[in-house]
């Protein structure tokens, strides 16, 4: 403190704090008024991605079938958004991976002449389900090649069609390593998962994740804010589809097996 | 097009030697003033085009259109999540909350319930009915995990609708749950639907009736030799003809060599007893 700092200056600076305070406190409350009055999507607050927990999927087909209706994607059973895989693991190493109709209907039960549609004389290891969907990659290949710029990563982390501008040339469609997009035979431009896009920046969930019987499907958001995502990536191991790709997908599984591509 | 030019190039030039004329004689070489008109035609005719062929707000946030986010929001959801049921079916919502199905979302079985919420009186959601909307979920398939609740449908009360027993939204099996399951259950579940299914827990399992207060201190037996599995399994045995009011002669037990099969290993190395079939 500098010497010529005597009592007569120090009570004077002392005054000054109580009109400070009461500006401040006014301002701040205002403020955040200000923006709690606005409840319009703000896309740069937020960050989304989905967590799937293998252990749980129980295979029944309600994602497929609820994301169909939800989107309107064509009925035709190869086009999908998403799909459900049933592995089936080989006691000789043999991988068997199928997808009746993407699993809408559930897979055929165990009466049925079908099931297992094992090869004679081979014993099953483990079998399992895995759900499937466009990972919405941080480094997306699809974006990479598309020549007009007609896809995107949307400032909120989901990776977009522009259908107005897709000139349908398929090229997307070829670069995805996880097959997630199909041509929309309708409007022949590239179609494939939004996460709901329109579902969650009114703050629902996406249309799978709020049928899903067993919360095998997680939606939320990466970072600080606190959704069942976070706390699931805290509590599990997670792995992605193909990582060697560098896709840096944000669709995280748990209980992985390491026979799923 | 350079005859076109051809006009306008000799005024220039007669212009500028005329600004010129007096100071310092330099000429601007003729073939330089053509290629600076083209230049400048072209460079027009660009940013001509690229106004007319660039979208609006392409490049506003990256290279995409802008605009293309706001139409991906556009769409009107047909799932309307089950916070909306709540506001008119809270008993219903509140139900299914505190029961085994409190994963389960309204929607999930009902389906899309958007145009029912705007219209609740006219325009109705699906409602589901006899076995097939419950047989989605809870048929056995070998790839469902262990453990989740699945039943065999030729053996679980034939034909007889699920909601005849089972209400959907607390759908807890109508009787108590019996003694060993009450703490057993995944367990329980497990043998339900594998061939060990007619078989008590305690034909295995001898339990001290002091094992149900304290569960830690009196620890039923468990079989630990291979006999005890051959009594029925082993190819010389002759299994009882009943065990405990289960007639056991409808069944075609799966015989093996005692002495051969497996060598040094107890049967609980390879086969879960509870299911043993699976792995």
């Amino acid at each position: 403190m500098s010497q010529n700092y005597d009592r007569r200056k120090f009570l004077a600076e002392l005054l000054k704090f109580p009109p400070a305070t009461i500006v401040l406190g006014v301002i701040g409350p205002v403020r955040l008024l200000a923006a709690a009055g606005t409840d319009e999507y703000e896309p740069t607050e937020h960050y989304y991605a989905m967590g799937i927990r293998v252990e749980e999927c129980i295979g029944c087909g309600k994602c497929v079938k609820a994301c169909k209706l939800e989107n309107d994607v064509p009925d035709e059973p190869y086009y999908f958004r998403t799909w459900v895989e049933r592995y089936i693991v080989y006691t000789d190493g043999e991988v068997q991976v199928d997808s009746p109709e993407g699993g809408i209907h559930g897979f055929p039960p165990v009466a049925d002449e079908s099931f297992p549609p094992v090869a004679a004389g081979k014993e099953i290891l483990r079998t399992f389900f895995v759900p499937k969907l466009c990972n919405h990659c941080d480094n997306p290949p699809c974006v990479q090649v598309c020549p007009v710029g007609a896809t995107f990563k949307s400032q909120d982390g989901v990776v977009l069609v522009d259908e107005d501008y897709c000139i349908g040339c398929r090229y997307c469609i070829q670069a995805c390593p996880y097959g997630a997009r199909f041509l929309d035979p309708r409007t022949k431009t590239a179609n494939k998962c939004t996460f709901c896009y329109h579902r969650i920046t009114k703050g629902l969930l996406p249309a799978c994740v709020e049928v899903c019987p067993t919360q095998a499907r997680v939606f939320g958001e990466i970072g600080d804010r606190s959704t069942p995502l976070n706390r699931m990536m805290r509590m599990s191991h997670l792995e992605v589809l193909k990582p060697h790709m560098n896709t840096e997908p944000k669709v995280y599984y748990t209980a992985l097996d390491g026979e799923v591509r | 097009m350079i005859e076109s030019l051809a006009k306008p190039v000799k005024a220039l030039r007669a212009w500028i030697r005329g600004r010129r004329a007096g100071s310092r004689r330099r000429r601007i070489p003729t073939q330089l003033i053509q290629l600076g008109v083209i230049f400048a035609v072209v460079g027009v005719g660009m940013f001509l085009m690229r106004q007319k062929f660039v979208p609006d707000t392409f490049g506003d946030l990256g290279h995409y259109r802008a605009a293309a986010v706001a139409a991906n929001a556009e769409l009107e959801p047909r799932y309307a999540g089950w916070q909306e049921c709540a506001m008119c079916h809270p008993d219903k919502v509140e139900a299914k909350n505190s029961s085994f199905h409190r994963t389960v979302s309204c929607e999930s079985c009902h389906g899309p319930a958007n145009d029912h919420a705007s219209n609740p009186m006219q325009l109705k959601p699906e409602l589901p009915a006899g076995r097939e909307p419950c047989l989605a979920c809870h048929s056995y398939l070998a790839s469902r995990p262990t453990g989740f609740p699945q039943i065999i449908e030729e053996r679980h009360n034939p034909v007889r609708a699920c909601t005849g027993c089972h209400d959907a939204h607390d759908p807890t099996p109508p009787e108590s749950i019996q003694e060993c399951s009450a703490c057993h259950n995944t367990i329980a579940r497990s043998k339900a639907v594998s061939p060990h299914a007619p078989l008590d827990c305690e034909v295995c399992h001898e339990a001290p009736p002091e094992h149900k207060v304290q569960p830690r201190a009196h620890v039923p037996k468990k079989p630990f030799e291979r006999e005890f599995c051959g009594t029925c399994h082993d190819r010389r045995a002759r299994p009882p003809e009943e065990i405990r009011g289960v007639d056991l002669s409808v069944y075609e037990i799966p015989r093996i060599d005692l002495v051969t099969h497996g060598g040094t290993f107890v049967c609980w190395q390879c086969h879960y007893q509870h299911s043993p079939e699976a792995r």
